[in-house]
Parts: C-alpha cells; structure tokens; sequence
C-alpha cells in the first residue's frame, strides 16, 4: 500500500514536468498551429545559462531568474527570426524547421558546454520525506516542483481569463484575421506566446533537471513525454495538458515501479499511440471536430 | 506544396509557351497529337522507362567498379557507408517528399533491419543477399504495424509520434539483453566471398555489395514513383480532400508510403550493419533518424538524385567539420557537436530559403528539364 502510494506521488511529481512541457507546446500550437519540437532544446540550454549563473555566484535563485528570463527571451527571438519565415506555408515546412532548431540548439550547447553530463543543483533538499516511519517517495524538491508547476498554470489560466493581453492571445489563437481587424497587434501576440512558452519550458528544465543530469539531449525523453501529455490532453487545451501530464506520470511511475524501469519509454510510446488511436483528440475533447 | 521542388516551368498547361527550355532537347510533340500518335517519327524519341533506368544504372555501376579500384581503401569503405544511406534516405525522400508523410523515426527501423540481420549471422549464418532480403522484411512488417497506426495521424502528430518511436526503441536492446546484446549490441564478422580471391580488400567488397543494393533500390524506387502508386502519392501530398474523392484509398496510399520507407530503411540499417561489423543502439540512436531527415531535406525531397546528393555530403561533411574543428583546437567530445549544428543549421536554412534542396537548386541553376520523378507525370501530362 505505502509502495502504491509512493509510486503514485513519485508519478505526480514526474508528472507535473510533462505537464509543465505539455502545457508549453499548448501555448504554441494555439497561437501557431507550430508544434515546437525544440522546446525541450530551448529548456536544456537555459538550464545550462543556470547553471553557469549558479556555479559563478553560488546562488540558486538568481539561476533560476536567469533561467526563465533567458527562457523568454529565447522563445521570442526564436519565433521571430526562424518560425515567422515558415508561417503560411505547408505544415511540414514548419515541423522540419522546428526540428531543425531542435538539433541547432543541441548541437550549439554542445560546442558551447561540452557534451559531458552535468550535476544540476535542486532547489530544495532531495532526501526523501517521511511521516513517522514510514518513508515516502518524495522530497522537499518534489514538492516544490509540484507547487511551481501549479501555480504557473494558474498565473497563466488567470492572465488569460481575466486580463486583457490574455484576451488579446486567446483572439489570435481563435483567429488571427478577426483579432487584427479588432486592432490586435497578432504578430506581437505570437511573440509573446513564445516566450511565454519559452518561459514555462525553462521551468520545466529547472525542475526536471536536477534529476536527469544535464547534457545536450538531456531533454529528449522530457520533451517526447511532454508531447504525449499535450496529445493525452488534445493539444488544445491548458487544463488537459496538465491533467495529461499527470495521468502519464502516474501510469510511467506505476509502468517503471511495477515492471521494470526500462521499459518506461516504451510505455510512452504505446500510450501515445494508444491515445492517438482512439482519441485523436485528446481523452478529454468533447465532440470530435474536423479541422479541414 | 513546398516540399516539391520548385518547378514554375512543369505546372504550367501544355499550350503555355513560357518554358524556358531549349526546345533542341525536347520539342514539344504537335498539341493536336494524341499519344498513341506521336511515335519517334514526330522527331520525339523516349527511352522505355525501364529500360533507361536499368540503363543509367548499369553505368553507374561500371563506373563505380571501376572507381572501386582506383580511390583505395579508406574510399571504398567511406563509398560503402554513403550507399547505406542512400537506400535509407531515398526511402525517407520518397515518403516526405511524395506522399507527404513525415518521419523522425526511420532510424528506428534502420535498427529493426540491423538488428535482424545481426541475429541471422550470429544464429543462422545465412548468406548475405538472403539475410538482406529477410531483414529487408522484417523492417517493412514493422513499418506496416507503424504504418497502419500512423495513417491517422497528420503532420506533427506523425512526426512527434515517430520522434518517440526513435526514443522509446533502442530501450528494447536493453530490455532484451540476452538476444539482443544491450548496450554493447552485436558483434559478426563478414569475409569476401571466394571467388573474387584471396587478395580482394574487404571495404571493396563492402563498397561492391553496398554500391549494388543502393543501385537496384534507386532502381525500384524510381519505377515505383513514376508508376500510378506514386502519381496517386502525389495526388494525395498535394491535396489529400480532393484525392480521397477521386477514389484514392488514402489511408492505405499512406500505409504503403510508410512500409516503402521502412523497407529502405531496413535495408539501409542492414548495410551500415554490415559496413561496421556491428550493431548496437548508438549506431541507431536518435541523431541517425535526424541525419537521414537531413541528408533527404539537403538533397531535395521527392528527388532520388537529391537522395545520393544529400547521403554523400552527409558522410564526407561531418568528418570533415569534425577534423577541422580538431585542428583548429577543439577537443573530441567538443567538435563532435559541430556536425549536429550543421544539421540544424542546414534543416532551417533549406525549408526557409531553399525547400527545393540541392537537386531543387541544381535544376533551376541549369534550367534542366530533368526527369525527376516529382514533375515526370506533369510532363506527360503536357505532352499529351
């Protein structure tokens, strides 16, 4: 029972970062219709501007800053200097171009920082907690991932709702035509869309690497979760990317757990086919809509 | 379609005049002229399909045995590797650039081929061609089950669902370990066969062998582009509403596509099998999926030619940047990411300034009417 247990928070900590990419990919292919394969990339190398910051001051939190600023900055000039050249043209161009970046940005941390694995420090401590003896899967770190997470995705779902740049974001995302002739400045809103993206995944990279290590491809397995969870979610919604995030953490943690840790990617890869299979949507799309 | 390479000239109807093209090397039959009608008399004579491919390919083949001889050793065995990737990344080319699919994960069935042919070595000693062949389909059923999965899916779903494949796979090695070797993978031994003697090097017998499979691939491939399977690949790249109601089986079109694809990259991984001597999951690993997308955008997708383009500059480039990155005072594990960029790099600046690749490029700059297989059903249809 405590093992269930365990496994279940382990998977919810887990989670939360898929949840945190998935969400991130949620922002961009709303605005866009640009699925961002470089975003694990982007997070990996603004985990490394961190960890240059941390190893040069020896203070987390200005990493941290560092981190999603850069994060920002990063999403931004990427989508206006690379992804604005493919917009309007076929799909594919914009998958290719994106995994273009996903590999230029690889290959540049790699010459940048080397390829060897890197320690990451974590934010807060990483022994396990326990209530009374019995010892649980999870750690102070854990937790705090888990409460970032959250409440980035209610920053966010609040900036939406209830402010005017986010009903300005929302507009474009629904239809960039209408919302530029409501005076809405699109291309400006796309920008910000990608940093905010931009920031979200350097959340996510701060979080999940500590216990990953960092390298170059670091991200690569983080990133395909995260897809899946946005996919598990319907690749529309914020709320469902969230919930997928954590319905895969919970089903890899119990996958690993139970059977053997190898197998986890494997997991992922039928999960998502499952899911693509038989809900194209997403598990939570309501009627299946037809987008021609 | 960008994916296509610029062809303003080939879209163009029949009776436009604008073609830029010298009318000495190709005169345009009399519009009033039906096909059966205009025989070489009409001072048009067209070389059976077939027979010109076989036809290029047997030159090709004299001059690759001959230059076998001449460039020596390390040559031959860098002439071996480029012609594996020639059959994978001729299979991707075909998939993207004609049916309009996308793959991030044929490494994956590079590896689903190596891995077999590496078990029927070890276990069954089978003659080379015929451990080809089996590995060959191996990899096609594996592209099939792939395939069928991946009918529905569109652009970046397809292409985050194979990005997985090519993550998730390798850990099967593992998994397996006691068959499939984990991460040390496995390890045979080929020789030269007897009756080309005792003195016949090895990476010329690798080159000779690798060499022959990519030649009858570029063949088979060729034919099957320019034949209704893949005129309907184009009819559905182009505009998959309109081809499923001129009564294409669009979902079947797209399996088929999926299963060429694999198949090549089957093969492919059987001969990068055989050129090392070894398998293992980092000769499959995520970067080779991203080399062969590279080597096929580079190259120009949709184009065969393009195919060799991009898979020779794919092998000679990187040691190349990686030699010159040594030299000029990186260390190993530093320089070793200086190709990576590059692919990046040339990924971007190709879909963003030049989605027609190199052979898109070369045609334009020469104003060839070349035959590739993306504009042959245009210009027949012109000439019709």
């Amino acid at each position: 029972m405590v093992e269930f247990l365990n496994f279940t928070l382990e998977g919810l900590s887990a989670g939360m970062i898929y949840a945190a990419i998935g969400l991130s990919l949620v922002l961009i292919w709303r605005g866009t219709r640009v699925l961002n394969y470089a975003q694990g990339a982007m997070a990996m190398f603004t985990s490394y501007l961190a960890l240059l910051v941390i190893n040069a001051t020896g203070n987390y939190w200005l990493g941290f800053a560092v981190a999603l600023a850069s994060g920002l900055v990063i999403g931004a000039v990427v989508e206006r200097v690379v992804i604005r050249q493919v917009t309007g043209k076929p799909p594919l161009n914009a998958v290719i171009v994106s995994i273009g970046l996903l590999i230029g940005i690889e290959g540049l941390a790699g010459l940048l920082f080397g390829s060897n694995n890197r320690s990451f420090p974590p934010a807060y401590s990483i022994n396990g907690l326990s209530i009374g003896s019995v010892a649980l899967g999870i750690t102070w770190n854990d937790v705090f991932t888990a409460v970032a997470v959250l409440a980035a995705a209610g920053v966010f779902a609040v900036v939406f709702r209830y402010t005017t740049v986010g009903l300005r974001l929302r507009a474009t995302a629904f239809s960039p035509a209408v919302a530029r002739l409501l005076g809405v400045r699109v291309g400006r809103m796309l920008t910000l869309g990608w940093a905010l993206a931009g920031l979200l995944g350097a959340l996510a990279g701060m979080l999940v690497t500590p216990s990953t290590f960092l390298s170059p491809n670091s991200m690569d397995v983080i990133f395909v979760l995260g897809f899946t969870a946005a996919v598990i979610g319907g690749l529309e919604s914020p709320a469902g990317a969230v919930a997928g995030g954590l319905i895969l953490g919970v089903v890899l943690s119990y996958a690993g757990g139970y059977l053997n840790s190898q197998v986890v990617n494997l997991f992922g890869l039928a999960a998502l086919l499952l899911v693509l299979m038989l809900r194209p949507n997403g598990l939570f799309s309501s009627a299946p809509a037809r987008r021609v | 379609m960008t994916t296509t390479p610029p062809e303003p000239d080939q879209t163009s109807s029949p009776d436009q005049p604008s073609r830029a093209v010298p009318l000495v090397t190709k005169p345009s039959p009399p519009a009033a002229a039906p096909p059966a009608a205009a025989p070489p008399q009409s001072g048009r004579f067209r070389v059976p399909t077939l027979a010109r491919h076989l036809g290029v390919a047997v030159l090709a083949a004299v001059v690759l045995a001959i230059a076998t001889t001449m460039i020596g050793d390390y040559r031959d065995y860098e002439l071996a590797e480029i012609a594996a990737f020639v059959v994978a990344v001729a299979g991707l080319t075909v998939l993207i650039g004609l049916s309009g699919q996308i793959s991030i994960g044929n490494g994956a069935f590079m590896a689903v081929g190596g891995y077999a042919a590496a078990l029927l070595f070890v276990h069954l000693q089978w003659p080379l061609a015929a451990i080809l062949l089996a590995a060959t389909a191996a990899a096609a059923l594996a592209g099939a089950i792939f395939g069928v999965a991946a009918a529905r899916l569109r652009g970046p779903y397809l292409a985050g669902a194979t990005l997985m494949l090519a993550v998730a796979l390798p850990a099967l090695s593992t998994q397996f370990q006691s068959v499939l070797g984990g991460d040390q993978g496995l390890g045979f031994y080929i020789s030269v066969p007897g009756f080309l003697g005792i003195n016949f090097s090895l990476s010329r017998w690798q080159a000779w062998f690798n060499c022959a499979v990519a030649l009858l691939v570029l063949i088979l491939l060729a034919n099957l582009t320019r034949s209704r399977v893949g005129r309907n690949w184009r009819a559905l790249r182009d505009d998959e509403v309109a081809a499923s109601l001129a009564g294409l089986n669009v979902a079947r079109l797209q399996i088929v596509a999926f299963i060429v694809s694999a198949a090549c990259a089957g093969a492919g991984g059987v001969l990068l099998a055989v050129w090392i001597g070894t398998v293992s999951t980092s000769l499959f690993a995520l970067g080779v999926s991203i080399q062969l997308l590279t080597a096929a955008v580079l190259g120009g997708l949709g184009s065969l030619v393009g195919a060799i383009w991009g898979s020779a500059l794919l092998v000679i480039v990187p040691t190349f940047l990686a030699n010159f990155a040594t030299s000029h005072g990186m260390t190993q594990t530093t320089s070793s990411s200086v190709p990576i960029l590059a692919y990046g790099v040339v990924l971007i600046a190709v879909m963003v300034g030049f989605p027609g690749g190199i052979q898109g490029a070369l045609v334009r700059f020469f104003n060839l009417r070349r035959r590739r297989p993306a504009d042959y059903h245009q210009e027949e249809k012109g000439s019709t």
